[in-house]
């Protein structure tokens, strides 16, 4: 008989099996590090271009000029002196005009009051330190030699600033009250919105999922009819109503439109329907056994309601309130439109820096925004990771019976939503079609001659729907080949996991805070890159990495319901990975792939945040027009050019609708049984 | 039996060489030293419970996912590192993976695009193979639109398509009903010998490896048991491990005595010959088909010791069909429970009953010693 062998428990020493790459592998690797180095150029470099900026200062040294002064008939008989002690001495340069940015420069004049460019009196000036600089007209002076200047030279001697690391800008930052109210501001409108929306949206969702009312498929087209318009708007539309010249003026009672009024129900219609998708989606999958168990216990409906419909659908609540949360705190346009007097954090990034033209202060306060962005963010994924969980498990859709007092009481719930979605629509184009509101109502095509405005005209118009079409082509290209290689690629865990963690890091960055870190890395005159700044490149790529997490976990999804074995059978099969990715993935994911251009065509079509600090004349967009007619007071071709943006994309939608069906209806055969 | 257990020494002639494979997850170890030979044109079946390494071991073979130490030896060409793509096999899997959006012949066809094949050629031996797997009329057809066990043949005749040296499948028939099941064993042995292929089936089905196999390999966490044809791992286990998941057994605890004879409490039994020292604590098994039903009632004692008779009483009687499974119970071995398969036959001719009291034979031929699992020890 044999003796058992005792149990081997550990791996003898020797070295471990390191696999040969085959050709794909390396294929397949290489791709992926292009497309990670694509997100590190297009993404992480420019996020910490902006983070060290937060941490510049720059500062006007006057310790290390040394000047002297000569008399009228140009003999320096009195000694040089420090530019600071002159300074102390008489004040003429208060220290706040010191603190500057780096392109800050200060004329050397101001120091002498009494300077006069026609006087025959000769100047003198040096750096004390290697580090010292200052201009004379253009010409930059770095060494310690004294350069001797007539009066009329001398006025044009510019000081530079240096630059030292530190929290200084965060400290003028929090000790600024205008500035950082803008915090509890932008949160005030955040959490009011999202409370307003999510009840909203839930009792929407909630009608359409489990009342038996009529109208259903209109009212779920209405809900998500706001997606396709900029988020500013709703503001343009407010102004209409409630405005100077509104015609509900009186419905506020004396109160400001402009204001958190404005910005929390321009916010309620533009996050809507995001609101809704979610919550719609966790009413629908809730199990309706649990319901059936409640009946045949005789719970009373409203304790159904609490203890089944809620915690069925409680991520989905969470889950919706965080985004609606990041998009209200994160929008630009809205608050740019409506918010009037009343500051917030996007808005104020944009004054500082095209306002101010004080990037450092811009930066900072882009750090601020992105820490609830980032928490809001990351509170979605961890629940959207455990709704997933929800859905595995097997359960019966629930069908709802009819009952008149409750399917009227949704009808007109419902109804009510519609109108305001429909109204806020209507309104716009009623604006854009009149002569001059409210004095002449007649109709008139006058406000769409765009080219008479500025804004861009038509061309704006024009070059969005290229943006929309190159984003969306470009796009889908990357982000779908991206998820692929990251999810069917063999070995190599860290490199995709890092890939993983670039794909969702767009997600947590707000427009305004993406376009603004895209001046700093790309407008830099030492970065190679700088010559696609002001061009339509820069706009595809920033909107591509702007919206990149949504479509890249559209992809993954779509991807893990293939087989992970048919890149095992192809490799077996000796046939290129290409191959099996031209000849099966690609058509059996095309729906998806249709998804997630749409996605990007919609959304570079409405877009504002980001690429409002990075077009030029040359390149401006119908969303940038909005917002800049808007601002010039042009608010009727404003309102016509946003209901431009609707059609295009509900066109663009319908499109959409065809060239999907029409591919299913094609592919029918191997998808059905 | 009596084999040493581990085979350590791959013979020289084998085609496929697996040489000490070892396979870590992390902290945990799914493949312990590990090592094989299969013959060229040889049908071997991985046969072990669940998680127990077959599948791990497979893919090892097929370099998708590589062993963390060991050799892995083809065609006399070491692939221990290879990727999939420059090894020689054809695979199915338990999912088959065919591809649902190309017809059943560009299935096939998938593989021998790019081998230097004109189209003409490449038709012919899609034709040849549709034929082969019985699916001719199914060519134009979608994976959708054919049942389980079609889907199983297309995966099939794709994986043999290039002619490889080795066909591995991975559960190839667990996704279908026992009927097909039964019916598709045969077709898939009978292919594999028309082909001469080398395979290679994993499979947790006992009744699918002993029908189907050459040689059985019976693993049990990450460690090889027995390697045996599906006679010698039914009837010459080498474990207790493989005697209790193969088939059925009796298991009664004991102690050695000398090399020919065993004890159960104060009964002794002869039985083959055993390495155990005496007094040694095991578990002696036999298959409750092998013991044997006597007429007379009360054997004489001389008889009875020499020929392993014993009087038992018939507790339970269970029909299945071709045979009576009893349940009886012996004074001879402390009153544990000892399981008969007694054919219709012999029932009849005995005319057993329950509560019956008989004498039954526990021939020493079939009676085997093992040493007491670990944890019993
Ligand atoms: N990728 C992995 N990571 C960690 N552990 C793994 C992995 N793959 C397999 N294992 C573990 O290795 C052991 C062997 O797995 P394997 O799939 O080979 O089992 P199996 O014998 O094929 O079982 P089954 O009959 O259920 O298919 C299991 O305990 C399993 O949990
Ligand atoms: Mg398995």
């Amino acid at each position: 008989m044999t003796v058992p062998q005792p149990d081997v428990d550990t791996l003898p020493a020797g070295p471990i099996i390191k696999g040969k790459l085959s050709r794909d592998d390396i294929l397949m690797r290489g791709g992926m590090a292009v497309i990670a180095l694509y997100l590190v150029i297009t993404l992480v470099l420019p996020l910490y271009a902006m983070f060290s900026k937060s941490f510049s200062t720059y500062r006007i040294e006057l310790t290390q000029y040394e000047v002297q002064v000569s008399d009228e008939a140009g003999q320096f008989n009195t000694p040089a002196f420090i530019l600071a002690n002159l300074n102390q001495q008489y004040n003429t340069v208060p220290k706040e005009e010191l603190s500057t940015g780096s392109g800050g420069r200060l004329g050397a004049t101001k120091f002498f009051p009494d300077f006069s460019f026609r006087s025959s009196v000769m100047y003198r000036i040096r750096n004390l330190h290697d580090a010292g600089r200052f201009l004379i007209g253009s010409a930059l002076k770095d060494d310690t030699d004294w350069h001797e200047l007539d009066s009329n030279t001398f006025r044009r001697v510019q000081l530079r600033p240096v630059k030292s690391t530190g929290i200084t800008n965060f400290v003028n930052y929090f000790s600024t009250p205008a500035l950082f109210n803008s915090i509890k501001n932008s949160l005030l409108i955040s959490i009011i919105s999202t409370i307003i929306t999510v009840t909203l949206a839930f009792w929407f969702a909630y009608a359409l999922n489990r009342s038996c009312m009529r109208f259903k498929g209109m009212f779920r087209l209405i809900a998500m009819a706001p997606i396709l318009v900029p988020s500013l708007l709703p503001g343009i539309a407010l102004v209409y109503l409630f405005g100077a010249q509104g015609i509900l003026k009186g419905l506020l009672f004396g109160a400001s439109i402009y204001g958190p009024i404005g910005i929390v129900i321009g916010s309620v219609f533009f996050t809507f329907p995001h609101a809704f998708l979610i919550i719609s989606t966790a009413l629908a999958i809730s199990d309706a056994r649990l319901y059936e168990a409640a009946v045949s216990l005789k719970a009373s409906p409203w304790r159904t309601f609490w203890t089944v419909t809620i915690p069925g659908a409680r991520y989905g609540l969470i889950s919706a309130a965080f985004v609606v949360f990041n998009l209200v705190i994160t929008d630009f346009g809205l608050p740019k439109v409506i918010g009037g007097q009343f500051n917030v954090l996007a808005v104020d990034i944009y004054k500082q820096v095209i306002g101010q033209q004080n990037f450092e202060m811009g930066a900072v306060v882009s750090v601020v925004l992105i820490i609830p962005a980032i928490f809001a963010f990351a509170i979605d994924r961890l629940v959207q990771s455990k709704q997933v969980a929800l859905l595995t498990a097997r359960s019966v859709p629930f069908a709802p019976t009819p009952s008149t007092k409750r399917d009227s009481i949704f009808l007109i719930y419902c109804s009510v939503i519609g109108l305001f979605v429909v109204g806020i629509l209507a309104i716009c184009q009623f604006a854009a079609l009149i002569k001059f509101w409210p004095y002449d109502l007649s109709l008139s095509l006058n406000n769409y001659q765009f080219d008479k405005m500025d804004g861009g005209g038509w061309r704006a118009y024009y070059n969005s729907i290229k943006l929309a079409l190159l984003t969306a082509v470009i796009g889908t290209s990357i982000v779908f080949f991206g998820a692929y290689l990251v999810d069917k690629s063999n070995g190599f865990r860290g490199g995709r996991a890092v890939f993983q963690m670039f794909a969702m890091l767009p997600m947590a960055i707000p427009g305004m805070v993406l376009g603004l870190a895209y001046i700093f890395f790309f407008n830099n005159p030492d970065n190679p890159l700088n010559t696609i700044y002001g061009t339509m490149a820069i706009l595809v790529v920033c909107t591509v990495t702007h919206f990149y997490t949504v479509s890249h976990l559209t992809a993954v999804t779509a991807l893990k319901q293939m087989d992970r074995e048919f890149e095992s059978v192809s490799a077996s099969l000796k046939q290129p990975t290409i191959k099996l990715f031209s000849r099966v993935t690609i058509p059996v994911c095309m729906p998806t792939i249709l998804d997630i251009s749409i996605y990007l065509f919609v959304n570079a079509m409405t877009t504002v945040s980001a690429v409002v600090f990075l077009y030029s004349p040359k390149t401006a967009l119908a969303s940038i027009a909005v917002l800049n007619m808007d601002d010039a007071g042009d608010i009727a071709p404003a309102a016509a050019m946003g209901m431009m943006i609707f059609y295009t994309n509900a066109a663009a939608r319908i499109l959409h609708l065809i060239i999907s069906k029409g591919f299913l209806k094609r592919t029918q055969a191997w998808r059905e049984r | 039996m009596n084999q040493p257990k581990s085979q350590k020494i791959v013979p020289e002639t084998a085609y496929l060489k697996i040489e000490n494979i070892w396979k870590a997850f992390g902290s945990f170890l799914a493949l312990k030293d590990v090592s094989l030979g299969i013959k060229e044109g040889e049908f071997v079946c991985f046969l072990g419970p669940s998680g127990c390494g077959k599948t791990t071991l497979l893919r090892a073979i097929a370099g998708l996912d590589l062993q963390t130490q060991g050799k892995i030896e083809q065609a006399g060409k070491d692939v221990s590192n290879l990727p999939p793509s420059e090894r020689d096999y054809g695979i199915v899997f338990q999912s088959y993976a065919l591809f649902p959006n190309l017809t059943i012949e560009k299935n096939i066809a998938f593989g021998l695009e790019n081998t230097g094949r004109d189209k003409l050629e490449i038709a012919q031996r899609v034709a040849e193979l549709l034929e082969l797997v019985g699916l001719s009329e199914q060519a134009y057809k979608y994976p959708a639109q054919l049942s389980g066990g079609q889907q199983q043949r297309i995966a099939l005749a794709r994986a043999i398509a290039t002619s490889p040296g080795l066909l591995l499948l991975d559960e190839p028939l667990s996704a279908l009903d026992a009927k097909v099941r039964v019916h598709l064993r045969h077709e898939i042995k009978a292919l594999q010998q028309k082909l001469g292929v080398t395979t290679v089936m994993v499979t947790h089905d006992q009744e699918e490896a002993l029908s189907m196999a050459d040689r059985i390999v019976v693993m049990n966490h990450g460690s090889v048991e027995q390697v045996g044809t599906p006679n010698e791992v039914y009837c010459r286990p080498a474990t207790l491990f493989v005697a209790d998941f193969i088939g059925e057994m009796n298991q009664l605890r004991g102690f050695a005595k000398n090399a020919r004879e065993v004890a159960i409490g104060t009964t002794t039994l002869a039985c083959n010959k055993h390495g155990f020292p005496e007094d040694d604590d095991i578990v002696i098994t036999i298959r409750p088909e092998d013991i044997v039903p006597h007429s007379d009632t009360e054997p004489d004692p001389k008889a009875a010791q020499e020929g392993n008779l014993f009087e038992a009483r018939l507790k339970e009687m269970e029909f299945l069909g071709s045979f009576w499974r009893c349940r009886m119970q012996s004074e001879a071995f402390d009153d544990n429970e000892i399981i008969a398969d007694l054919s219709i036959n012999a029932v009849r001719r005995l005319s057993l009953r329950c509560d019956q009291i008989l004498t039954i034979e526990l021939p020493a031929a079939h009676l085997l010693a093992f040493a007491l699992p670990v944890d019993q020890a």
